[in-house]
């Protein structure tokens, strides 16, 4: 028999008993569809959060705190010294939220910046404007993000903004936009706002700025961002009027470091900072317990699917011994007949391959349809607050290699049938009533 | 001047072992000439079937051999023994062995397709053979839907679709009625004059063994008689 007539002739034994062959399809057909489903969700939330990275920032880019004593729940507040908290009083005012770190000043930038390894420190600003206001549309309040300096924006239209520019760059997140009164991201870019600032003595001053970029929301940072024109000029409008003996405090700073450095060079910088007295964080430390999160829902869902493919399995087996049971006369009829016991195993094998082929394309094909249409209601209602999260994202190869995998259980399980019946002698068949 | 297709030497075929070793022939000797054709007569357990499938070289004798014209049939293994079912031997059996839900022209196919042979001239072979019965129109229909006389006229044209030289027939009208019995019979026949088909025709029926050239009664394992009707 030539190969492909023995495909042609596995394919058609598999329509020949509809009932039974649905019945296997259904099962690989379960497993097949959860396992799309979960790798889909698994490469949505991927990718992501490597959106998030790549909006947070570059590689070798660390974020550098004080380090305090943590006030345990166990054992109370711990000691007050004066060189740690001094300035904690100020730091309320500059309006840090992250109350287990203490404050740096203009010392300790310097310090960091003559640690080995450090290339270059920016220190986060931390500016407390009023309001934000575009046209005669209302004035609504605007939150700066502190370290927008060296982070590169997931943009919705619009450039990046431009540190070395001396014009006043602002950078909004989409989610200003209604409010203030622009009717497209694409309209905004261009338009000059009006930033209102109290300065130190609490006299209100405005600052005007032109939109850049519209930038997607992330997970981090929900705020506005400045370029360090606007940042400067927004600082010193605050600073109006405040006496000199007031030290400028900063919340965190942000160095850079070797590009392309080995994560025992990061860590080796985190232990040297560590022993000066400052943690330093790189992106990945900030998202790491996140993605493990997802990883860890997404791996047990995995397993689900391949316990659903498992169970499959057994019933491929049975399904195949029934098929050879029924039709021992027809294997002694095509020995009698003068076909090899090869092609025989061919036969029952290629059978089951393609009842495998059959339900994971089928649970594929269902997955993606109703995945994608799933994916579209969940970002417009509950997953409404992270845009640019899309749950649920096939990807082709990811696909391919299920149905691969799919096809290779099926072989595996039909193994054994498949070995009975070309195993069978022609006349033991031919006789079997 | 006849050669013999096929050459029996003292076989003889035992089941099990021990106490429950059951003999089934017991050292039996026999030739048959190309063209001609043969009943094998016996009551059932006398091991006339047996017989028949080590003749067709589907079972292996315990003890003697087999000439498959003029050469030992012991010698065949594997691809060379499949070649020789498939293209020596046409087989009719009682219980018909049609594939269920498959239409008559694939079940007639079906050797064709073994042997190996393209699409295109296989269906045309098979057209034939059904149009040699009488079956063209049937072609299309689920083989399990036939009545039991066209079943057994597909079966025959399976037989003799790859155009063997031995065609065996085991009780090829057992589960027919004695009118549809008998133009079985007549067709099996015809074959054998008119194509010049070796037949083998295992049967209890004495009247059709009649019918054929020579016949062979088997007992217990043994040939106990020889007959020559023609």
């Amino acid at each position: 028999m030539k190969f492909r007539d023995v495909i042609g002739t596995a394919i058609a034994s598999t329509f020949r008993s509809k009932l039974r062959t649905t019945l296997t399809v259904i099962a690989i057909f379960i497993g097949a569809f959860t396992l799309t489903i979960t790798s889909a969700i698994g490469t949505g939330v991927s990718s992501y959060i490597n959106t998030q990275v790549a909006s947070i920032g570059n590689p070798n880019v660390m974020t550098v705190t004080k380090t305090v004593a943590v006030t345990s729940t166990n054992s109370g507040p711990s000691k007050y010294d004066p060189s740690t908290s001094s300035s904690n009083t100020q730091g309320a005012r500059q309006g840090f939220g992250n109350a287990s770190a203490g404050v740096l000043t203009a010392m300790d930038i310097s310090a960091i910046k003559a640690t080995s390894g450090v290339l270059s420190v920016a220190p986060s600003i931390r500016l407390t404007p009023d309001y934000i206001q575009y046209g005669g549309n209302g004035k609504y309040v605007l939150t700066l993000s502190a370290d927008a300096a060296l982070t590169k924006a997931d943009l919705a239209s619009g450039a990046q903004l431009n540190d070395s520019s001396t014009a006043n760059e602002i950078m909004l997140p989409t989610t200003y936009l209604t409010n203030l009164g622009f009717s497209s991201a694409k309209q905004a870019i261009g338009q000059t706002v009006a930033i209102g600032v109290t300065d130190y003595v609490g006299q209100q001053h405005v600052v005007n700025a032109t939109v850049t970029g519209i930038q997607n929301e992330t997970l981090f940072g929900a705020g506005a961002s400045a370029n360090t024109a606007l940042t400067d000029i927004l600082q010193q409008t605050e600073a109006t009027g405040r006496p000199a003996s007031v030290l400028t405090n900063y919340a965190s700073a942000t160095i850079t470091f070797k590009n392309g450095s080995t994560p025992a060079q990061v860590t080796q910088l985190k232990k040297a900072l560590t022993n000066e007295g400052y943690t330093g964080q790189t992106v990945a430390d900030r998202l790491g317990t996140f993605e493990t999160v997802i990883n860890g829902i997404v791996g047990v869902l995995d397993a689900f699917a391949v316990i659903a493919l498992i169970a499959a399995g057994f019933g491929i087996i049975n399904t195949l011994l029934m098929s050879v049971q029924e039709r021992t006369r027809e294997i002694g009829l095509m020995k009698a007949m003068g076909m090899g016991g090869g092609r025989i195993y061919a036969l029952f094998s290629l059978e089951v391959i393609f009842i495998g082929f059959l339900g994971s394309a089928i649970g594929a094909l269902v997955a993606i349809v109703l995945g994608s249409v799933a994916s579209r209601i969940l970002s417009r209602r509950l997953l409404a607050d992270l845009p640019g999260l899309h749950l649920l994202q096939f990807a082709p190869a990811s696909i391919a290699t299920i149905i691969l995998v799919v096809m290779g259980i099926a072989f595996l399980a039909g193994t054994l049938p498949a070995r009975r019946a070309s195993r069978q002698n022609p006349i033991d068949a031919l006789r079997y009533e | 001047m006849t050669e013999s297709v096929l050459e029996a030497h003292d076989l003889a075929k035992s089941y099990g072992r021990g106490a429950n070793r059951f003999d089934a022939l017991k050292g039996v000797s026999l030739s048959i000439n190309r063209g001609e054709s043969l009943a094998i007569v016996g009551k059932s357990g006398s091991g006339k079937s047996t017989l028949m499938h080590l003749l067709a070289l589907l079972d292996r004798p315990s003890s003697g051999r087999i000439l498959l014209n003029g050469s030992d049939a012991a010698s065949l293994a594997g691809a060379t023994l499949n070649k020789a079912r498939n293209q020596t031997f046409g087989f009719v059996f009682q219980q018909f062995f049609l594939m269920p839900n498959t239409s008559v022209l694939d079940n007639v196919i079906l050797p064709l397709k073994i042997a190996g042979i393209g699409a295109r001239t296989r269906k045309r072979q098979a057209m034939d053979a059904l149009d040699a019965l009488g079956l063209a129109d049937k072609a299309k229909n689920n083989a399990t839907d036939l009545s039991g006389g066209q079943k057994q006229r597909v079966v025959i044209a399976r037989a003799l679709v790859n155009n063997p030289s031995v065609i065996f027939a085991d009780e090829p009208t057992g589960n027919l009625d004695s009118a549809t019995g008998e133009v079985v019979e007549d067709i099996l026949l015809d074959l054998n004059k008119e194509r010049g088909i070796t037949l083998v025709l295992v049967t209890h029926d004495p009247d059709l063994a009649e019918r054929c050239d020579r016949s062979i009664h088997v007992r217990d394992g043994l040939i106990v008689t020889q007959e020559q009707y023609a």
